[in-house]
């Protein structure tokens, strides 16, 4: 009888992880690989890549296991004590809409784009960390369905999130950055996502959800936040391991680097516009101002990392500057435009409260009482003569990011940023340098953007009128849209909580 | 600079082209300076409709709404076509003038700058 020795921790991960990759014989490798090589990125020796994960499969299920089993427990107890009731306001749920219609989508968007880096990356270190990151992402999309599903049975917005992804004017702006990522090639996607989001970017949208859910008395969203916490830290890892991986392979790779970092930086940061709105207004205790999030988390915390990466001749991304400089006006541009667009939202919008309109004052001293504030006032005054104002024509929109143009130019708050590229005899319009470059770098892939309001008007989304067009959307009208004074979704809360207040008065 | 892609000289469709649009070309107006209006609105127009009905059928539908609104003095209103001073003849028509698929007009309303001059 032969005995084996036991495996010490380091053989086993090797065993369990390269160890189970092969060099192909019947066919040539570079056949059987041939998508990690187009973009023209070098990689002259796979092996030198350093795992960032350092798990094997069946400790993974073991960690992921024992998280599922205390998010269910706590999404139980959330459900059966009526949690919804004992958030600050039923205001606070319109953060829970944008989230499961735009960004929980993105974590199967995420899901699949890993999956396909776990086939094509040559190297075999790569693919078994980007499977394992394949899996849990589809883990987060599944805790945020299931998490969110009980606020369904009392809220307006949420019952059909995949179907509304796919069609809706705003949700275009998340879907289309995730379909450029997806489109590219794996090292265009892998910083696209690991790097630029979820290394630089990802706390600007992770500390305005998850924090924004603790501060409004949100259990069951801080539970799946925490729950996904430790897999977003080795994504982290994933994310800084890719770029230095790169870059030490083959000096001819930073020039390429350099322009995915540039252009998802910008990407990113026009996503994140709709986050900065949903952190500045949806949340009726705040927890920080979009502008003082910006600052920790990229102004100071961006440069620390970039200074750290100039080793390898890395620069801080291209108009970062420029992002900075919209800090104060960026949340106040992107509510007034939903504000603007509620009746074709499946979001309710309101003017914000005097005590509101004072933090904002507070917090954005150069802009607030000089152009928002007059504004809010101008549209409280229509609504008291019982006309609450629609935009009721379709806007023009970024062929990049797909952001309707309503972004101010970083150097004049009174002018809004217009950028036009002709190619091939026809106009391209979009909100910014940064999302102009990425057109004119590559037109021959922009020129298919999907844009909503073309689409509107091309006829291919359900008909002409704009009823038409939110039934295609699987919206219920009157319900799901419109002004939130008035709505369903107010009069259920204040029937719920009108007892609650009587015995407080008393 | 050619697209990075798998297949040398991939190209997308062009989804936006003006065939698309049912005989209507789309045209960006945007009133300055009064951002109530959040962006420059897009309005699907046949080719051949004259300026007058941009300012007198188009215009009011979609801007009307506004305080300044009723205030403006069209004689003295300053226009841009495609980033250039354009001084509009009325009776012509759109494609006589110039505008194309795709076109943006801005337009400043002297002396109107929003409400109480917040530009919105």
């Amino acid at each position: 009888m032969t005995t084996h020795k036991k495996l010490s921790a380091k053989e086993k991960y090797n065993v369990m992880t390269r160890g189970l990759g092969w060099d192909t014989t019947y066919q040539p490798m570079d056949k059987v690989f041939p998508y990690d090589k187009f973009e023209g990125i070098k990689i002259h020796d796979w092996d030198a890549w350093q795992d960032p994960f350092r798990l094997t499969m069946d400790a993974y299920w073991k960690f992921q296991a024992e998280k599922e089993r205390k998010l269910y427990a706590v999404i139980d107890a959330f459900g059966q004590n009526n949690g919804h009731l004992g958030v600050t306001d039923a205001r606070y749920i319109n953060a829970l809409k944008f989230f499961l219609t735009g960004v929980t989508p993105l974590e199967y968007g995420a899901h699949r784009g890993y999956a396909r880096l776990g086939r094509h990356f040559t190297g075999a270190g790569a693919r078994v960390a980007a499977q394992m990151q394949s899996i849990d992402e589809l883990r987060h999309c599944q805790t945020q369905f299931h998490t969110l599903s009980h606020y369904n049975k009392f809220f307006d917005g949420l019952h059909d999130p995949v179907h509304m992804f796919d069609r809706v004017w705003y949700l275009s702006v998340p879907k289309s950055y995730f379909e450029d990522a997806m489109t590219a090639g794996p090292f265009e996607f892998i910083t696209a996502i690991s790097f630029s989001f979820e290394y630089v970017l990802t706390n600007l949208l992770f500390v305005p959800f998850m924090s924004g859910a603790a501060f409004n008395r949100d259990m069951a969203t801080v539970t799946f936040g925490f729950s996904a916490q430790s897999d977003e830290s080795r994504h982290m890892t994933l994310g800084i391991e890719i770029i230095k991986f790169m870059l030490e392979q083959d000096e001819a790779n930073l020039p390429i680097v350099q322009r995915y970092i540039d252009k998802w930086f910008w990407r990113g940061f026009r996503l994140l516009s709709l986050v900065s709105a949903m952190m500045d207004y949806m949340l009726p205790r705040k927890v920080l101002s979009w502008a003082e999030a910006w600052e920790v988390y990229f102004e100071d915390a961006g440069a620390a990392l970039f200074k750290d990466l100039s080793r390898y001749g890395l620069k801080m991304p291209k108009y970062h500057e420029q992002a900075t400089a919209i800090k104060d006006r960026l949340s106040h541009e992107i509510w007034t435009t939903f504000y603007n667009y509620t009746q074709a939202a499946a979001i309710h919008t309101w003017i914000p409260s005097e005590s509101e309109m004072a933090w904002f004052s507070e917090k954005y001293p150069t802009t607030f009482d000089k152009v928002y504030r007059p504004r809010y006032e101008m549209w409280a005054k229509m609504a008291q003569e019982g006309k609450r104002y629609y935009n009721g024509t379709l806007p023009q929109l970024c062929q990049v990011c797909q952001v309707p143009m309503v972004f101010s130019e970083h150097d004049d708050i009174t002018k809004i940023a217009f950028r036009v590229s002709e190619y091939k005899g026809e106009k391209y319009h979009s909100c910014s340098d940064g999302c102009r470059d990425i057109f004119e770098f590559e037109p021959e892939k922009y020129v298919q953007s999907w844009l909503p309001v073309h689409q509107i008007y091309q006829g291919n989304c359900g008909g002409a009128s704009v009823e038409d067009v939110l039934k295609w959307y699987h919206f219920n009208l009157g319900a799901d849209n419109m002004e939130y004074i008035g709505s369903p979704d107010e009069r259920r809360w204040n029937a719920w909580n009108g007892p609650k207040r009587l015995l407080a008065a008393e | 600079m050619a697209v990075t892609a798998s297949k040398p000289g991939y190209h997308g469709p062009f989804l936006d082209k003006v065939e698309n649009f049912h005989g209507n070309q789309i045209v960006y107006l945007h009133w300055e300076e009064h951002l109530m209006f959040c962006a420059a609105l897009a309005f699907p127009l046949p080719p051949e409709m004259p300026f007058r009905d941009v300012v007198e059928k188009i215009i009011p539908a979609s801007y009307s709404l506004h305080p300044d609104f009723e205030k403006i003095d069209w004689s003295q209103v300053r226009w841009m076509l495609d980033g250039k001073t354009f001084v509009p003849d009325l009776d012509k028509s759109l494609k006589d003038l110039g505008i194309g698929h795709k076109s943006l007009i801005r337009f400043w309303t002297p002396g109107l700058s929003g409400y109480r001059g917040s530009f919105s």
